[in-house]
């Protein structure tokens, strides 16, 4: 029965979990320095530790606002206070599950007419607002801190966020072992005065009847965190917390003391010790002391004035969600007191009754339970499993290094095929290169062509201009003279050095043409191959004629026989075929 | 958790290699040109080899650190710039590189009247990028002493603008005797030099604004 009714307690701890997991790991996560993975297991098994090592205090306080002395009722306030969590957050609504937990319990004071310790309601209240306001005086000492740390050591960026990963687990930590301390009180405080009175021996430590409720309280949390708080860690998480990686340590770290402070009786008791008064053991908002630290922050950096929006929603949040959880939970012990008849409250009406319920409860007392033997046990199958995963993590390793080796041998083979895609690209640098020396030569062969055709034209006018003045028969002018200049020029027409100089040329710049065209077409002669090497010029059957000094007509028959020997049909050009060997 | 450090330790060994890279080729791109103003080809060449395996050497370690950056998240809030920063630095040795292998490919003819110039726009538009290697390693250390090393690189590159278009001045009104086709190639060659200063000055933009950012 017991248990049944402790799940609306350990659902409010599921709902902390998802939710305020966020405010340690969140931006760790968000900004991928810490896996989630990593940050899960570290904040449940710290959550864990911090509920059931230190959260009495908080608890305490809330029991001397109002004992919820029935099993019913506290189901009804710790349910209560999870509907609050519930509906708010699905309107948007700030909300914290500490003030909705005292909410429900002042509702349920009103309910059973228990009176409200109005002392610890007050230092309650103080505390919500305490939190905070300590969430930024320590973000701006240890922001300053940092920096300074920061400036002096000058560490390389790259080492410094090698360090700010680990400091940010370790830290992590520390918040959610503060979380599981300072908040465990909100999920299964109103239980404590229900817990059952057993103590459990494990040899090398025992756990009583609330530390056992703290628990199950911390591992319904962590449950909360492994399911859902990915989820909210990369959405709400990252929203409220787009911070570097320095000030987020900060601002983790100033939150965690926040809550450490208000759940360590130790710390508590060294103030008195000192002379100090008492630190009030009260469950904080762990939002609103993460809120705090980066209000802190921004203004020390001077970003401006304070966002009252934030400051307004935090403030609205201390005030509407304690009225809205304890009507709820009004309303939901009138219907569970009246309609499925669940007893609410127990009736102890004087202080002697009061009295005789503890004398009961103390009598009542089972245990100590020795567990020393299973806990034996289990410590022997927990190393026996640990043995496997060794044994298993041994042979996934090496698996693992055949893996790497094969990968490092595929880069290496990479970085060979990128060598030779280099190497091709130069060698296809260079042929390009050639390529472009080639068209300039051939270029030049034409050009070289066309002077001699120049050269050839302008001989053959002088020649006829020369004739001309033969025929007119002048006497001012010797014959003979005139006649020797022209067989002068008609040397220099056919004995032209030029085309000499340039039938070496194009024999040089031709030669692999010559190569080609004498492979494919043995039967071609010499004069053949140097005429295909005139076309493939792309010069015209005149400036051929003009080149070899033969006629015109000459070419055409030349071309003629080529075509024959050549094989070539009706219909195809002589120069495309041979511009294209 | 030593695994973060082992990656870390070789990151910032890899970055320290990429800048002597980026370093080593800037400094034989200057011997380069200057070989090949006073002739000495073969010297030239072996720059030019030089330079081409610094220019492979520092691309592979630039892919190294990109993936070790995507690999590990590192630096979450800086990764983008940082990597900007190292494709921008990267920029200055891929084009000192092109600009020594345009040297060897179409050789310009440059007249021995503007050989002084040529050394000095060397000079200058390399002491842009000389200047802001070292900025661009301090970054991660120190980020307000990076910024101050960065108006000298500022001051080079207007420095390198100027004497580009003096000597694109002295081309085209002065240098009557040269054909407008060896004009216009000389002309691309103070481009050419004078964008090693420029990408320096990218490398800047970036780091002051990187600066900014971390001081944030």
């Amino acid at each position: 029965m017991f248990l049944f009714f402790i799940t609306s307690g350990l659902f409010l701890g599921w709902t902390l979990g998802a939710n305020d997991a966020a405010n340690v790991f969140g931006s760790a996560v968000g900004s991928k320095m810490v896996k989630f993975r990593k940050a899960a297991i570290v904040a449940s098994i710290f959550v864990v530790l911090g509920a059931v090592i230190q959260g009495a205090g908080g608890s305490h306080t809330l029991g001397k606002l109002g004992s919820v002395s029935a099993l019913g009722g506290a189901f009804t306030v710790a349910l209560a206070a999870a509907l609050t969590v519930f509906g708010m957050t699905k309107f948007r609504l700030p909300v914290s599950t500490s003030q909705a937990i005292v909410g429900a319990i002042i509702g349920w004071n009103l309910f059973t007419g228990n009176p409200t310790d109005y002392h610890s309601l007050t230092k309650i209240v103080t505390t919500w607002v305490a939190g905070p306001i300590l969430g930024a005086i320590f973000a701006i000492i240890l922001y300053l801190l940092l920096k300074s740390y920061l400036k002096k050591a000058q560490v390389h960026m790259l080492r410094l966020d090698a360090y700010f990963r680990n400091a940010l687990l370790i830290v992590g930590a520390f918040g959610s072992y503060s979380l599981g301390a300072n908040n465990i009180a909100n999920v299964v405080g109103v239980f404590v005065p229900s817990a059952p009175n057993i103590v459990l021996d494990f040899g090398f430590f025992t756990l009583d009847g609330v530390q056992l409720l703290f628990l199950m309280g911390g591992l319904a949390i962590a449950v909360g965190i492994i399911t859902y708080s990915k989820r909210v860690m990369m959405t709400v998480g990252n929203d409220l917390m787009k911070l570097s990686s320095e000030t987020s340590l900060v601002v983790v770290l100033a939150h965690s003391l926040v809550l450490f402070v208000f759940s360590s009786s130790t710390l508590s008791n060294l103030f008195v010790s000192i002379g100090l008064p008492a630190i009030p053991m009260v469950p904080v908002s762990s939002s609103q002391a993460i809120v705090g630290a980066i209000i802190g922050i921004g203004l020390l950096k001077g970003r401006g004035a304070i966002k009252f929006g934030i400051l307004g929603n935090i403030s609205m949040g201390w005030v509407l969600t304690p009225i809205i959880a304890g009507f709820t939970s009004f309303i939901s012990l009138f219907f569970i007191s009246n309609v499925f008849k669940i007893k609410v409250v127990e009736e102890l009406n004087s202080v002697k009754d009061i009295a005789l319920h503890n004398d009961i409860t103390n009598e009542t007392l089972i245990g100590p339970i020795n567990l020393y033997q299973p806990l034996l046990y289990i410590v022997i199958a927990f190393l026996l499993v640990v043995i496997i995963y060794l044994l298993w993590n041994i042979k996934h390793n090496k698996d693992l290094k055949i893996i790497e080796d094969f990968n490092e041998k595929e880069k290496t083979y990479q970085i060979q095929a990128s060598l030779l895609e280099q190497e091709i690209e130069v060698s296809n640098d260079n042929n390009k290169k050639l390529e472009g020396e080639v068209n300039y030569k051939k270029q030049e062969l034409i050009n070289f062509a066309l002077s001699i055709i120049q050269k050839n034209n302008f001989l053959e006018t002088l020649n006829q201009k020369i004739e001309k003045i033969k025929s007119k028969n002048s006497k001012n002018v010797s014959i003979n003279e005139i006649t020797k200049l022209s067989k002068l020029v008609k040397e220099n027409i056919n004995l032209d050095k030029d085309r000499k100089s340039f039938d070496l040329y194009v024999n040089k710049v031709n030669s692999e043409f010559y190569y080609r065209l004498n492979k494919r077409y043995p039967d071609l002669t010499d004069n053949d191959k140097r005429m295909c090497a005139l076309i493939r010029l792309k010069l015209s059957s005149k400036e051929i004629a003009s080149l070899v000094n033969i006629s015109p007509k000459s070419v055409e028959v030349n071309r003629y026989r080529i075509r024959k020997k050549m094989n070539i049909q009706h219909g195809e050009r002589l120069s495309e075929i041979i511009s294209k060997l | 958790m030593v695994k973060i450090f082992k990656t870390s330790n070789k990151v910032i060994k890899d970055i320290d290699d990429f800048y002597d890279t980026i370093q080593l080729g800037v400094l034989n791109f200057k011997e380069g040109v200057h070989n090949y103003l006073d002739g000495n080809i073969s010297e030239f060449e072996n720059n030019l080899k030089k330079i081409e395996k610094l220019e492979g050497k520092a691309d592979s370690i630039k892919r190294g650190i990109e993936n070790d950056f995507y690999l590990h998240s590192l630096l979450p809030n800086f990764a983008s710039d940082i990597l900007r920063l190292l494709d921008k630095s990267d920029d200055i040795i891929d084009k000192s590189k092109e600009n020594l292998s345009q040297f060897d490919v179409e050789v310009p003819n440059i007249p021995e009247k503007l050989k002084a110039d040529y050394s000095r726009l060397v000079e200058i538009s390399l002491s842009a990028a000389e200047s802001v290697i070292p900025s661009a390693r301090l970054i991660f250390t120190s980020p307000d002493k990076a910024k101050e090393g960065l108006q000298k690189v500022f001051f080079y590159e207007r420095e390198a603008d100027k004497l580009a278009n003096a000597i694109k001045r002295k081309l085209f009104r002065e240098m009557d005797e040269l054909k407008l086709s060896e004009k216009i190639h000389l002309r691309y060659f103070a481009l050419h030099i004078e964008e090693i200063s420029d990408s320096s000055e990218t490398v800047a933009n970036i780091l002051s604004a990187l600066v900014l950012k971390i001081r944030m």
